[in-house]
């Protein structure tokens, strides 16, 4: 298996955390949405996506990411992502996610600015 | 990178398209970016770039070979991949634009689909497609920055 893939996830009273780890692709960005789903539906919507772990990114999983942020908003929701490489960022910034998200540069930061 | 200052070096890779298999293009592209030193923010660039056209030669070239032939040539400060299909070929419209847009949704300036080539353009420094009924050539350089 070429892509070897992780979710982790942590949540406190207040937030979750999402840790993915490996190649955001279609298979993986499935993954991560029914997970963000779920905790929407448990009541988190302050929810932070760490991306440290997560080698590289293609604009399907990034396309899913969006549904996220939409998924979000109805339940008047905050999305923050952080551990970003210069590239991701990049994208992120180009497809104009960063206009409805949050980007920071560790954990800490994104979660302090839920 | 040695022994590339005067002769270009070329790499041939064929995949089949299959999911996941962009990864193998990626991780080739990435040895010899790192071979020929471009820094680590130009190899993740290079990775994504290619990434995103073989996911575009999966999803639309319609190629009854289910293969894409990817030519790597290493040059003194650039690396060039061209990357082929043996299908339908691209309408104009697409070459142009972005793609095939989803639904605006809740955000009209944050659509979903249809974002490759845009990444591919403005993440490489010269992108340039051919394409016609027996299919499509994405041919893209990276040039090192000093």
């Amino acid at each position: 298996m070429l892509n070897k893939f992780d979710i982790q996830i942590r949540t406190e009273q207040e937030h979750a955390v999402i840790e993915t780890a490996g190649y955001l692709n279609d298979a993986l960005g499935e993954q991560l949405s029914e997970k963000a789903r779920e905790l929407i539906q448990e009541g988190y919507t302050q929810l932070v996506i760490n991306l440290e772990k997560t080698t590289l990114i293609n604009s399907i999983g990034i396309s899913i990411l969006i549904e996220i942020i939409e998924a979000l908003d109805e339940r008047e929701g905050t999305l923050n992502f952080c551990g970003l490489s210069a590239t991701q960022e990049r994208t992120f910034r180009m497809m104009a996610i960063a206009k409805y998200a949050g980007i920071f540069p560790d954990e800490e930061a994104a979660i302090a600015n839920l | 990178m040695a022994n590339t200052a005067s002769k270009p070096q070329e790499v041939l890779l064929t995949i089949p398209m299959y999911p996941d298999m962009e990864l193998a293009a990626a991780k080739m592209a990435s040895v010899l970016a790192e071979l020929m030193d471009f820094d680590e923010g130009q190899v993740e660039e290079i990775q994504l770039a290619i990434i995103e056209t073989c996911i575009n030669a999966f999803e639309h070239s319609q190629s009854e070979d289910k293969k894409v032939i990817i030519e790597f040539i290493m040059k003194d400060d650039e690396l060039e991949f061209k990357i082929t299909d043996r299908g339908i070929g691209i309408a104009s419209e697409s070459r142009h634009d972005s793609g095939v847009l989803s639904h605006p949704d809740l955000y009209p300036e944050m659509r979903k689909r249809g974002w490759g080539l845009e990444i591919i353009r403005t993440l490489m420094d010269q992108v340039d497609i051919k394409t016609g009924a027996n299919g499509t050539t994405v041919s893209v350089v990276k040039r090192k920055t000093t």
